[in-house]
């Protein structure tokens, strides 16, 4: 039963993946790009969460927790490039 | 001198507890490493760090993100029922303005982070003196009843929690 | 496995999931970067955490000691999810609207995105 519901979140994950690409891909403003891109970071992070599950063993959790981290700090840095054309004043 | 050395208390001991989460283990030395990375990081990062947090009543603190938690997971579905089920023409956003009582940047941080987690709001600006929040309403018929919502629910307790 | 702990566990992974995909899709059908802005922000943070409680759960049964990670990115997502929000928004304010396409501010200052702040 949990191999079921692990493949349905994975199909799940997988599908949300590739819609928000479709975003990122047509989104017309800049804010919808990074808006696409930060959901798609989020999406990875389950998806390398649900990896884990499905191998038994938890090694990659280490790789979940540094794109939680990057993925924020990319976002902010978008947003404060295209606000300020500059990153670090 | 204890000052000088722990200038941000409640920063040391969120390192050092985030240390031992990392490592994923609680040993001596880990804690003799989480401990110095706890009195050297605060040291170094001080002058950007404007003043200390002053939280009145941390237990009130506590009641209240039980609150937000709860309230996320019912916005949760709240927002996936409008999306799923609502036609776009039927989709009725607003533009909502807050007007602040609080006064210390950590209670409107809190305030506005706990705007965007719950139902159906987001808050995108402050005005230039800090006095109202802008907030933008996904779906709504009564935005005033979403403003005195955000005003009873949430700002007062928080009033509470950094009186 | 125990049988209770799999029917906890495949619940929170089936909840993560829709509410993952719920967030995606409202991504591409919402109208207006202002509006898609709702759907990421709440339903995919709650997918992501349904998929981090079935994990801490399934791990902590597997191995018999709870693992802090699991909390650690719940902690990180939910802190930063706010933030990226806010920012998001500032950005397409700034490409889509003007002092007199937003509503006036209560007080005697502009927004903090037109007006600089009082000197104190």
């Amino acid at each position: 039963m949990m191999t079921v519901a692990l493949v349905f979140a994975i199909a799940c994950f997988s599908v949300g993946l590739l819609v928000t690409l479709w975003r990122l891909v047509k989104g017309p403003d800049p804010a919808d790009r990074i808006l696409a891109l930060d959901t798609m970071v989020i999406n990875v992070i389950a998806l390398i969460l649900l990896y884990c599950m499905w191998l038994g063993r938890p090694v990659y959790f280490e790789a979940a927790l540094l794109l939680a981290m990057v993925g924020f700090v990319s976002t902010v840095a978008y947003c404060r490039f295209i606000l300020r054309g500059d990153i670090i004043e | 001198m204890l000052r000088r050395l722990f200038p941000h208390p409640l920063l040391s001991v969120t390192l050092v507890l985030i240390w031992f989460a990392l490592v994923n283990k609680v040993t001596l030395g880990h804690l003799l490493l989480g401990g110095f990375l706890a009195i050297v990081v605060p040291i170094v990062t001080a002058p950007y760090w404007p003043g200390r947090p002053r939280v009145g009543r941390p237990l009130k603190l506590f009641g209240y993100v039980l609150i937000v938690l709860w309230d996320i997971v019912l916005a949760n579905i709240d927002v996936a029922k409008i999306i799923l089920f609502r036609k776009n023409e039927d989709i009725r956003s607003h533009w909502v303005v807050v007007p602040l009582e609080l006064t210390s940047p950590e209670a409107i941080t809190l305030l506005a982070g706990t705007i965007t987690m719950t139902p159906g709001t987001i808050s995108t600006m402050l005005s230039a003196d800090a006095g109202c929040i802008l907030v933008h309403t996904l779906h709504t018929d009564d935005p005033d009843a979403v403003r005195d919502t955000i005003k009873s629910r949430y700002e007062a307790r928080l009033k509470e929690v950094f009186a | 496995m125990d049988l209770i702990v799999e029917i906890i566990v495949s619940l929170c992974l089936v909840g993560g999931g829709v509410f993952g995909l719920v967030g995606s899709v409202g991504l591409v059908k919402l109208r207006g970067c202002i509006q898609r802005l709702h759907a990421p922000t709440k339903a995919a943070t709650l997918g992501v955490g349904g998929v981090l409680i079935a994990s801490s759960i399934h791990f902590t049964y597997l191995t018999g000691t709870l693992s802090f990670h699991q909390v650690l990115i719940a902690l990180f997502i939910l802190l930063t999810a706010p933030i990226t929000a806010n920012f998001i928004a500032k950005v397409y304010i700034q490409a889509n609207h003007d002092r007199e396409t937003l509503p006036d501010t209560t007080g005697a200052h502009g927004w903090a995105i037109y007006d600089k702040p009082p000197v104190q």
